[in-house]
């Protein structure tokens, strides 16, 4: 069953185009991610799926009630945690989570159960102001307060920006276990590694779907075979690279560089003694498999 | 209801844990009145002061000489006519000029009773305020004095003294001060609190949150405007009971109706305090906007610092559209001059009409979306 | 090679136990490394982790508590005037005015790091026709894209030729194309033989980094090679380091 339809959104401010014809179909029980890098669109969609914004044409559902016409029913469904972790930073823990409940017209206790996995982080920190948590406690507990109504779908909009690596680990498993819940999960991130930790994810660029797939299909579609290249004098290596004959992409990846050929098929002793001659010895060259930021470049470009 | 309870709970944390912005709120007012009260609190003595006497007998050249004795006064002799006086206020010689009538020993003791007036100048209120009690008390001895030396007479005797405020009549500073701190500290709460209460929360993304909840806009108004409209009527009460029990202020009319009024006032002034919100998305431009649109308009166009009738005919005409002017008119009524409902009804239909038309205005433009 | 000259092993930021104590807490525990000339530093740590403490005094603006150390030959006690004359700095978050244009901006920071009128007019030519933005001279700064605007704030934090540049976060948040061309710029610098000294909280962009340094509660836990350190932690990439770093020492506290 379809949880979440967005069909060919469109939203502008001014003369900026934020969102392009966005048409995609999320899945009840779904962990679904909208992938980009800032000023993609992403939390332009977000606010429009959350009915905090209009869309100026196009139309999108979310379990069936309509993001403009049914706002009021809707607000009630759904759980969003903004983009910046939108909490009282005046008020405990305890307080942010307890006044989120009663808007809801619900408790604490009532729902503990399913925020205790995400909670149980906090505990310890029950009476401290919020303003006073670091970055992953932060991040937790506007988690647990888009949770605290057991919303049927949750909005998370670039929930791991800003926190540290291991926060983001936890983040990511507390999401495997809330979508064991039947919870259906709509969330973006600028960080393309997220999103082999989704079921399938819609890459996005400048308000444009450049594909919507699981992760591995999207890294299977690259076309062609990808070689990683290294050598200590980086900066020198990506220009030989460049400036080799058959050479069609040359990105800097991390240590290495990706490199893609023209031909339909590469040779990698041939580019290694290529490297050679050009006084490369320590060059290593070896195939990868694509990643989704290769996908995500080849896509833009 | 749950959730609304929720909803003023949590403000009132917000509002009881800022608790610089609770301290100026209620310390300012309070620091302000007494500042003002004290600093204008001179001990009286050598006062000049006149004499009006048409009759110059043996019983009013008595009275003068008494009042010339005393330590805080100091005569400067007759003057012949009231413009005379008139003269003698305007250039100085003379701050309180008492004032006989023309049969003033025949009637005291043919009738037994006799008026008198007592004139002080009334540019600092505090100071005419001591003088009058202070020639009354002089009369008193006298009449007192007088009867003593007398046979019994009967009980209507005496001397009715009317005393009269030159400059001044309706005393201005401290008296007319407290009604436009009362105005000020209003449209201070109220509204810049109010507005900047919203904003914050739009500045912090958590009104994106708010929006996104089953909350009804009107629940997330009333939610904010609630615990405001509490504190200002707090503080409301304790600049009065202060201005009564420390300053001797008046409240010469009805206590409640001067409450309700107040009220109505402090309704208008948070009606301003969302709309101003609603119009700005942080709290910068919403401080600005209260501080510039607001209390300057309460402080110079109000008739709290500047009297009206002398401003240029086109501040007077902008001088309608702030609240203020019409709460000063409303309230210096109630509590200076004790006067009733009939009397500022327009006034405050002015208000109630404002009130209106900003809380509607202001419902309409708190937006159920971002934008 | 474009090195300008072949010195390349000389050491220009050099740290010996330097420490910062705030009242009884020690922001940066004695903390000793050293950057040659022309290398890239990924200097990383969760927030709170002394981080900025430490560039605070490595930038000249907080004086040590104990330790040594020299930034570009100048001491970090007594010449913080000359150390920040002689660094670049850029932030993602600010660096450029957005109110005002590609040139007026460039004037003003040339004018900051007192650069002659015709310094600046040459050099602002130089740098636009470099980065290919001469058509965007008078445009404004909050008009333009952010990668265009990157690379410019790059530029411009290396307008009075400093010897090491300091970037905060640099690369976060931008599209994956415009991050390679920034990292190539930052490439070409560097061969240039300028120090770059990146803060990232961002672990993938620490893969970028010719020597990385972590930093858990004022100390360096690990410092080395991007691939080094990998392999020593027996990880695949630098956010388990990083992971495996803070699992290690929140035992101890």
């Amino acid at each position: 069953m379809n949880s979440v339809i967005m069909d060919n959104i469109a939203r502008s401010y001014g003369d900026v185009r934020a969102l392009d014809g966005i048409s995609v179909q999320i899945n009840g029980g779904e962990l679904f991610g909208f992938i980009g890098p800032d000023g993609a669109g992403k939390t332009t969609l977000f606010r429009i799926l959350t009915s905090l914004l209009l869309p100026d044409s196009g139309s999108a559902t979310v379990d069936g009630l309509d993001v403009v016409d049914d706002y009021r029913k809707l607000r009630r469904a759904i759980g969003y945690m903004p983009g910046r972790f939108s909490l009282y930073q005046d008020l405990t823990v305890e307080e942010n989570l307890q006044f989120f409940a009663s808007v809801f017209g619900t408790t604490v206790d009532a729902n503990y159960e399913l925020i205790r996995s995400v909670f149980q982080y906090l505990e310890p920190f029950r009476h401290r102001r919020a303003g006073q948590l670091s970055g992953g406690m932060k991040q937790k507990l506007a988690l647990s307060c888009a949770l605290i109504h057991r919303p049927s779908v949750l909005f998370l909009d670039e929930p791991t920006t800003g926190v540290d690596a291991v926060s983001r680990k936890e983040f990511w498993e507390m999401l495997e276990e809330l979508k064991a819940e039947g919870i259906t999960i709509v969330v973006s991130t600028p960080y393309m590694d997220e999103a082999s930790l989704c079921d399938r994810v819609a890459l996005i660029q400048d308000g444009r779907l450049l594909t919507v797939d699981t992760p591995t299909r999207i890294e299977k579609s690259f076309p062609k075979p990808i070689l990683s290249v290294r050598s200590a004098r980086k900066y020198e290596l990506i220009k030989a690279l460049r400036a080799y004959p058959f050479s069609s992409s040359v990105y800097a990846f991390g240590e290495s560089a990706h490199y893609t050929d023209s031909r339909s098929s590469v040779d990698a002793v041939e580019l290694q003694s290529y490297l050679r001659d050009q006084g490369f010895t320590d060059v290593t060259v070896a195939q990868v498999d694509p990643g989704i930021e290769d996908v995500f470049m080849a896509l833009m470009t | 209801m749950g959730s609304f309870r929720g909803f003023i709970v949590k403000e009132f944390h917000h509002i009881f844990r800022d608790y610089r912005t609770l301290v100026i709120l209620f310390g300012m007012p309070v620091i302000q009145l007494i500042l003002f009260g004290y600093a204008i609190r001179n001990e009286v003595s050598d006062i000049q002061v006149g004499f009006l006497d048409p009759v110059r007998d043996e019983l009013t050249m008595d009275l003068k000489t008494r009042i010339d004795a005393s330590s805080y006064f100091i005569s400067k002799g007759d003057y012949d006519t009231l413009d005379d006086i008139e003269r003698a206020f305007q250039d100085g010689t003379i701050r309180e000029a008492v004032v006989f009538e023309p049969d003033f020993s025949h009637k005291l003791r043919h009738d037994g009773s006799a008026s008198l007036s007592v004139i002080a100048d009334g540019t600092n209120p505090n100071i005419a305020n001591t003088m009058n009690a202070y020639t009354l008390v002089i009369v008193r001895d006298f009449q007192r004095d007088l009867l003593a030396d007398d046979t019994p007479a009967p009980a209507e005797r005496g001397i009715v003294i009317d005393s009269r405020m030159r400059f001044n009549p309706e005393l201005k500073s401290i008296f007319l001060f407290v009604p436009g701190l009362i105005a000020l500290i209003l449209m201070l709460v109220s509204a810049l609190m109010t507005s900047i209460t919203i904003t914050r929360e739009k500045e912090l993304g958590t009104m994106e949150i708010l929006l996104v909840s089953p909350l009804k806009p009107i629940q997330i108004i009333v939610g904010k405007v609630l615990p405001y409209f509490l504190l200002s009527f707090i503080n409301v009460s304790t600049i009065l009971v202060l201005a009564r029990l420390v300053f001797h202020i008046p409240i010469r009319g009805s206590v409640l109706l001067l409450l309700a009024e107040c009220l109505l006032f402090i309704l208008c002034a948070l009606s301003l305090g969302i709309l101003i919100s609603a119009k700005s998305k942080t709290q910068q431009t919403a401080t600005m906007i209260s501080l510039s649109g607001l209390l300057l308009p309460t402080i110079i166009l109000s008739g709290f610092i500047f009297p009206i009738d002398s401003m240029p005919k086109i501040l007077q005409v902008i001088s309608h559209i702030v609240p203020a002017k019409w709460f000063l008119i409303i309230i210096r009524g109630i509590m200076l001059k004790g006067v009733g409902f009939e009397y500022f009804w327009k006034e405050t239909l002015i208000l109630a009409f404002m009130t209106a038309v900003l809380m509607t205005a202001s419902i309409r433009s708190f937006k159920i979306r971002l934008d | 090679m474009a090195a300008k000259d072949s010195s390349t092993e000389r050491v220009v930021i050099d740290v010996r136990d330097l420490t910062r104590r705030f009242g009884d807490f020690t922001a940066v525990d004695s903390i000793s490394f050293s950057v040659k000339r022309g290398e890239i530093l990924g200097f990383l740590g969760a927030n709170g982790a002394g981080k900025t403490t430490a560039i605070r005094m490595l930038t000249g603006l907080l004086e040590p508590s104990s330790g040594d150390a020299t930034v570009a030959g100048f001491d970090v006690y007594r010449q913080r005037e000359a150390i920040k004359k002689n660094i670049g700095y850029m932030s993602q978050k600010f660096s450029l005015y957005e109110d005002l244009t590609v040139f007026e901006n460039i004037r003003f920071y040339g004018g900051v790091y007192g650069l002659t009128r015709a310094t600046i007019k040459s050099k602002s030519d130089e740098l636009l026709e470099r980065l290919g933005l001469q058509h965007a001279r008078d445009h404004r700064i909050s008009g333009l894209p952010l990668g265009w605007r990157q690379k410019l704030a790059f530029s411009v934090a290396l307008l009075h030729e400093p010897e090491i540049v300091f970037l905060d976060e640099p690369t976060g948040g931008v599209d994956p194309v415009t991050r390679r061309q920034f990292w190539d710029l930052i490439y070409e610098t560097a061969a240039n033989g300028v120090t770059v000294f990146a803060t990232t909280h961002y672990m993938d962009e620490a893969e970028y980094c010719d020597r990385v340094s972590i930093m858990v509660d004022g100390r360096i836990e690990a410092y080395g090679t991007p691939n080094a350190l990998k392999n020593q932690f027996e990880v695949s990439s630098m956010d388990d380091v990083f992971i495996r770093l803070a699992r290690s020492t929140s035992q101890s506290s």
